[in-house]
Order: C-alpha cells, then sequence, then structure tokens
C-alpha cells in the first residue's frame, strides 16, 4: 500500500518567544515492511535541522529557533510504501536488547486492577501470542476510543480507570500490562490509515515474543497492524517516543494546532 | 564492633606508647602538642571553613547545608610504599569502570558472555537507554572518580562504593591542607608531604585532554544547579581555582547541535562542561521535561561529538550497589587479570540462599539499602537494638532485592582530638582518580572522613562524621 502522510503542526504564542529548541520524532525509518519513498520535515521559519539517532533507534530531528517567534508550523510530508506482515516486524533498528523493554516507567506502572486484568485476560493459556493477543482483544473490547489529542500525560494506571481513552492511553495500558506477564513491551507513535479526521499521530505497541521477534497489536482495533501504518517511533511509554519534545523560553500561553492527513494512494489492490 | 580490636594506623595495635616504627616521629608530635593548643588549632580551622561557607554536604546529605563538617587536626597518613599499592589498585578499578562504560553503553559484550545477570542492567534505572549508542569524545566515562575505600590492617583496603558519578568532597581535600599548612607547619618541616594543591589544575588538564578533536583551545565550564546546592562552594571553589567560567543552566544554549555560553560579549562555544548536575536535570527534552535546571539540547550536542560532559550522562550504572558485588567479576573481565583491591564480601540478598544467610546473621551484618545513601536505611547489626533488627527483617522478607549485606569490618582508627585527649576513631577514605584521553591520575592525598563517636562505624556527616587531612609522604617514615 502507499500512504501518503501530511501533518502540520502550528504552535502560537500569545506573547513571542525568545528561543525554541524541540527534539522531533517525526521520521520514520525502512523496514522490511515500510519503505519510506520521501519524507520532509520542514518548517516555517528560519531554524537549524539537524538529523540523528536516538539512544532506542528512533531517526530524530533536532530544531533551533531564535526570536521572536509569533508562531511556528512544523510540517512534515512524505510517502511510504508498506506490505501487510501480519504484525509480525522484520529490519528494525534494534539497538537495544528486548529486554529493557521490561522496564516500567512512572507511565507504565501498572495499577493492582491492571495487572489483575491482565492475568485474569490470560488465564487458562500459557502460549505468549495467545495470551498479547487476548489482552490486546480484551482492551479493544472495554473502552471506547475516542480521537487522539495532544498528550495529557495520563498515565496508564488513570486511564484504565476510565471507560473511552485515546490510542495513546490504551497502547501505554497495554504496554503495561503486557509487562506484568512478563512479555517485554513497548509504545509505538506513528501514522494509520483509518479514514477518520485526526488531529495527533497514532499509538499503537509491540511485544517481544521468544522466537517470533517483535509483533505489533494495536488495541484501538483490537488486531495487529496491517499494511495501513506508517511506524515511526518507539519507546517505553508515550513520553519516550513522543513525536515532539520542546522547550521555549519567553512568556506566555502555547496553543497547537495539529492537521493531520493520512491517505492511500493509488488504487491497487 | 566499635574499635576493640581495630588496627590503628598511627599506634598500630600496640597502643599509643607502642606506635608503628614508621609513625614514632608523629607520635611524639602528638604527645608533645598539648591537647588545648591542638584545640585552638582545630577551633582556628572550623572558623575559617565557616567564614569560607563550606557548608556542603559530602555524601548527598541533604541536610547539612547549613553546618560545617567538623574538622579534626591529626592528620591520617599514607606511607609512599602503602599509596604506591594503593594507587595500583586505584588506577585498575578505574580502567574497569570505563571499559565497563563503553561496553554496557556500546557492544555489551559482558552481557553476552554471561557475568552480569541482564536483567541487572536493563531493568536498572541507572541504566540509560537515552545514552545508548553514544561513544563520549576520546572514550572516557568516568573522568572523576571517588572511590571509597576502608582500611583493615596495614595493606588491606577494601572498596565499599565507587563514586563515578559527580563525586563530591575533593574541596575539604584542598582546603583541609590549606589550614594544615596555616595551623602545623611543623609538620611539613618534619615530613615530606606530596602537595595537593595542584588538584584544580590536573582536572583541568583532563578536562583540556577531552575536549572534542579540532578544538585548539577549548573553553571548558562548570556547571552548577546553583547556590541552593549543597556542593555550590565546591562548584565555585573549582571553577574559580581553575579560571574557568561557572554556569548555571541558563547561561548556557544549544544552537545547531553546538553548546554556547552567553556572555555579556556575546556568544562562546562551549567544549567541555564538568557539570555537577545529576543526570535526571541535564536536558528536559531528553530527561526530567519539567526540569528548570536542564539545558534542552545538551544531549544531541552530546550526541553529535560536539560537547564533552564530565562525567558521562549513564555512569550510574557502574556506581550502583546492585553492580558493586559483581566488580571483581568486572575487573577480570576487562583486565584480565584479578582485581588489586578487593570489595567487601557482599550477599545479594535478591538470591535466596544469600537472604537465608542474611536472615541468619543480622545481628553481625550491616544491611544496607541498593539505593540508598548517606547512611539512610542502613541496619549495623552490632550496635542495633533488636526492635531495629526485627524491623529490618520485616523489610528485607517483604522486598529482599532491595538490600545487600555486609560483614561488618573492624575498621582501621586514626588518633582524633576528642573532649577527653586524643583517642582512636574510625575512618574512611575517599580518593580521587582523573581520567583524561590521556591517562589515569591519582591524586596523592583525599578525604578521610571519621567517625567522631566512639565505637561509631558510620563517618557520613549527617550522622556525626568529621573530616581529616590525609597525608601522602614522598618518603617512607612519619
Amino acid at each position: 500500500m502507499r500512504i501518503a502522510v501530511e501533518h502540520r503542526s502550528v504552535y502560537r504564542f500569545t506573547q513571542p518567544q525568545a528561543r525554541i529548541v524541540q527534539m522531533l520524532r517525526l521520521t520514520p525509518c525502512d523496514t522490511q515492511h515500510q519503505t519510506v519513498v520521501s519524507w520532509m520535515v520542514g518548517v516555517d521559519c528560519d531554524a537549524r535541522l539537524r538529523d540523528a539517532t536516538d539512544g532506542y533507534g528512533n531517526a530524530v530531528t533536532m530544531l533551533y529557533a531564535e526570536g521572536p517567534i509569533e508562531a511556528i508550523e512544523v510540517v512534515v510530508t512524505g510517502e511510504v510504501l508498506t506490505t501487510d506482515n501480519a504484525g509480525v516486524l522484520r529490519g528494525t533498528p534494534e539497538p537495544l536488547p528486548p529486554a529493557l523493554f521490561l522496564r516500567s516507567t512512572p507511565r507504565t506502572a501498572p495499577s493492582a486492577a491492571l495487572a489483575a486484568f491482565a492475568a485474569d485476560v490470560s488465564a487458562g493459556t500459557t502460549d505468549p501470542i495467545e495470551r498479547l493477543h487476548r489482552l490486546n482483544q480484551a482492551l479493544h473490547a472495554r473502552f471506547r476510543c475516542v480521537p487522539d489529542v495532544p498528550d495529557n500525560g495520563l498515565t496508564a494506571a488513570q486511564a484504565f480507570a476510565g471507560k473511552a481513552e485515546a490510542s495513546r492511553d490504551v497502547a501505554q495500558m497495554f504496554v503495561s500490562a503486557a509487562r506484568t506477564l512478563e512479555a517485554p513491551a513497548r509504545y509505538v507513535s506513528g501514522y494509520h490509515l483509518d479514514g477518520t479526521q485526526q488531529c495527533a499521530p497514532h499509538a499503537w505497541c509491540e511485544a517481544w515474543i521468544d522466537g517470533l521477534g517483535w509483533v505489533a497489536f494495536d488495541p484501538v482495533t483490537g488486531l495487529s497492524p496491517a499494511d495501513g501504518y506508517v511506524r515511526v517511533a518507539v519507546g517505553l511509554d508515550s513520553e519516550g517516543a513522543a513525536a515532539v519534545a520542546g522547550h521555549r523560553i519567553g512568556h506566555g500561553e502555547e496553543q497547537l494546532a495539529v492537521d493531520l492527513h493520512v491517505d492511500r494512494l493509488g488504487n491497487e489492490e | 564492633m566499635g574499635s576493640r580490636g581495630a588496627f590503628d594506623e598511627i599506634w598500630g595495635h600496640g597502643g599509643p606508647d607502642a606506635p608503628r616504627a614508621e609513625f614514632s616521629t608523629l607520635s611524639q608530635w602528638i604527645a608533645d602538642t598539648p591537647a588545648d593548643e591542638l584545640q585552638r588549632r582545630q577551633q582556628s580551622a572550623e572558623a575559617a571553613f565557616r567564614q569560607l561557607g563550606i557548608t556542603f554536604a559530602v555524601y548527598g546529605d541533604s541536610d547539612a547545608a547549613e553546618r560545617i563538617i567538623p574538622f579534626d587536626i591529626v592528620p591520617r597518613i599514607f606511607l609512599q610504599r602503602e599509596w604506591q599499592k594503593l594507587s595500583e589498585g586505584l588506577v585498575q578499578r578505574v580502567e574497569a569502570i570505563n571499559a565497563f562504560l563503553e561496553d554496557i553503553y556500546g557492544a555489551r559484550r559482558i552481557l553476552d558472555e554471561g557475568i552480569i545477570p541482564p536483567e541487572l542492567i536493563l531493568r536498572n534505572e541507572q541504566f540509560r537507554p537515552e545514552v545508548a549508542g553514544i561513544r563520549p569524545p576520546h572514550g572516557v566515562w568516568a573522568h572523576i572518580c571517588g572511590i571509597d575505600l576502608v582500611r583493615t590492617g596495614p595493606d588491606e583496603f577494601y572498596v565499599l562504593e565507587d563514586n563515578a558519578r559527580t563525586p563530591s568532597g575533593v574541596s575539604y581535600m584542598l582546603e583541609n591542607r590549606e589550614a594544615m599548612i596555616r595551623l602545623c607547619p611543623e609538620l611539613f618541616r618534619d615530613f615530606r608531604v606530596a602537595p595537593v594543591d595542584s588538584y584544580p589544575d590536573m582536572l583541568l588538564e583532563t578536562m583540556r585532554s577531552v575536549a572534542p578533536s579540532g578544538r585548539a583551545r577549548p573553553v571548558c565550564v562548570v556547571l552548577t544547579p546553583g547556590h541552593f546546592n549543597s556542593a555550590y562552594y565546591e562548584h565555585s571553589f573549582l571553577a574559580d581555582s581553575m579560571g574557568v567560567e561557572l554556569v548555571e543552566a541558563a547561561d548556557l544554549v544549544v544552537d545547531d547541535d553546538i553548546v554556547y555560553m552567553e556572555t555579556i560579549a556575546g556568544r562562546v562555544r562551549v567544549d567541555v562542561i564538568y557539570r555537577r548536575i545529576d543526570d535526571d536535570f541535564l536536558d528536559p527534552l531528553v530527561f526530567k521535561p519539567d526540569s528548570l535546571l536542564g539545558v534542552p539540547g545538551l544531549i544531541a550536542a552530546y550526541r553529535a561529538g560536539n560537547v564533552a560532559l564530565l562525567n558521562a550522562p549513564g555512569n550510574g550504572i557502574a556506581d550502583d550497589k546492585a553492580i558493586y558485588s559483581y566488580m571483581p567479576e568486572i575487573v577480570r573481565f576487562y583486565s584480565g587479570g584479578e582485581a588489586r583491591l578487593p570489595n567487601v564480601e557482599t550477599w545479594r540478598c535478591r538470591e535466596p540462599q544469600a537472604l537465608k544467610y542474611v536472615l541468619d546473621h543480622l545481628p553481625e551484618l550491616v544491611v544496607k539499602l541498593v539505593d540508598g545513601s548517606g547512611g539512610y536505611g542502613m541496619l549495623v547489626g552490632p550496635t542495633a537494638s533488636s526492635e531495629q533488627i526485627e524491623t529490618f527483617r520485616a523489610a528485607l522478607i517483604a522486598e529482599p532485592h532491595r538490600y545487600i549485606a555486609q560483614p561488618t569490618l573492624a575498621l582501621s582508627t586514626v588518633p582524633t582530638l576528642t573532649e577527653k585527649g586524643l583517642a582512636p576513631r574510625h575512618v574512611d577514605f575517599r580518593p580521587f582518580v582523573l581520567t583524561g584521553s590521556d591517562k589515569v591520575r591519582v591524586v596523592p592525598g583525599g578525604l578521610t572522613r571519621v567517625a567522631l563517636r566512639e565505637g561509631s562505624l558510620v563517618v557520613n556527616s549527617s550522622q556525626g562524621g568529621g573530616t581529616k587531612d590525609s597525608f601522602v609522604l614522598l618518603g617512607d617514615a612519619a
């Protein structure tokens, strides 16, 4: 499948900013099931952009801009060719061993309720794939997914107490729950072709299964991602894989408007 | 265990009347100088420290901010041959620490070879995936190490703790020496004491040696969290004596992956940063996002190889207490030989057999939290009440992985001025080891901490500890 992404983020400030430094995780990398045909990260003001790779193997772009800045627009455009791999990943950059992803973070520390839920849905089978699929389906069944909004800092434990959650929250719950089952799991940020209007990147997860490798799960659909996904960044939690980590020097408030289009190009089946 | 049977570094096992042969002159000085004269000099030194504002904590004692740490006028002395042997052990240890860090953030050979259980590293918060894959300029990670040692006999030293993050206390070493030269000049006539006042020059040399390649006249700075930090005196003292700028995060900016310092004359490129800020607060884009102390973009500049950070971020994995017990294996793995400086025997309570032993021998052991510091969260079995022991027993059973246990060692003593005259008091020692791109240097001196309470083994300043000057002799008698 050929997927086109156009992702515009406009930051407006109530007062001009003296400096902005952002770390952008907005660039996908090639894997066996994903070929980046073209990709561009641009900015609408005088800024320096520097590319690097972070400790998790994610492509990052550092953005440095000097003020006064009243607004800044970051535009990501690109095309990616994807193939369906039934969720099993091959050819991803893996600088860290899977066991690292058993580590808990403040956002993924499980509550007793979430751990009990994970134990409950996985009871009766010792097959790791089956356990994780059940977890994925159970989260899908339990939560009504709402459109993604900019990061509100919700933890997996807090989100689990709610009813309707964004993809970021269910993904984080999956990661937290899978780790309680001793499965290394990580948070994935990227783009999903789902035909809806979006205002934040989509989130899903990957879990490590011995003998099989990293396998992707999307608790929003209850399925493993097929070829409608563009995988961008991974991390221990939503903060670690966040599309943007930013810092600004200046007073006033910040407003973020996101315009995100994920479209299928061509109509070949 | 108290001081009974402990080795006194001056008096040996024989007491004041039969000092160790090499220390007869010093012993005589102690005997000849009236106690009230020693008292007067000691008070004069402490008054000077108070005036200087050296009121900082040595080992993370957060409540020490407004106190000075008591100073003891009787120096601790190392003979040249003792020091030589000790230095060799320190160099080997610090080289192993650097090799370990290079490996653990790179190829992780030591995990592949099964020397350390991988989960102990990978699930340890001190292992920082954020800096994985970065190779610091010139491959140096632990530029400034403070290795905490205890001694139990003339040639018996044990490493208690490796400090490979931001070890403090070096300003005590320097200020204590200055006070001793002023107050006891006769000692420096009688003995050839190796000078320590070249430390700032050595540190600056170390900093310059690890500057990113191609920077002809590297700009070095000291980065402090600010004046409210308990070690601020040391930060400003070191910057001052090296003749470099003392900066706070707000003075630094990163642009295009290069670090600059804002000055009245404009931006100046910075090549080497001796940072006295914890990893968590270095760069809000990579570590704690709500940190106001950090420099946004600093890690990007570091990853790009445009700045050296002393010590390297992520070093905490090398001095973690859970890793400590593997140090003999780590030294063997990287140096190919046995550790010249042994560890204190350590039971890892996460291992069921070790836990059983510890629970059976609590009254004899020291039990420590894996992630504790400053002498808190610690049980000293021989001096603990049965109530304290039972509290620890319950804690150990509940969370065994959080604890290690060690035997109570008969720590060496050094004669110390007390209200009742001179008496042996237990000491430990923190020498400072500098690693540059060219070589490893052991500063001939260090920080001696002394437990001022009779029989106490706890030298932390928050628990009634003081400091002494530490002489390294250039000749072989004192």
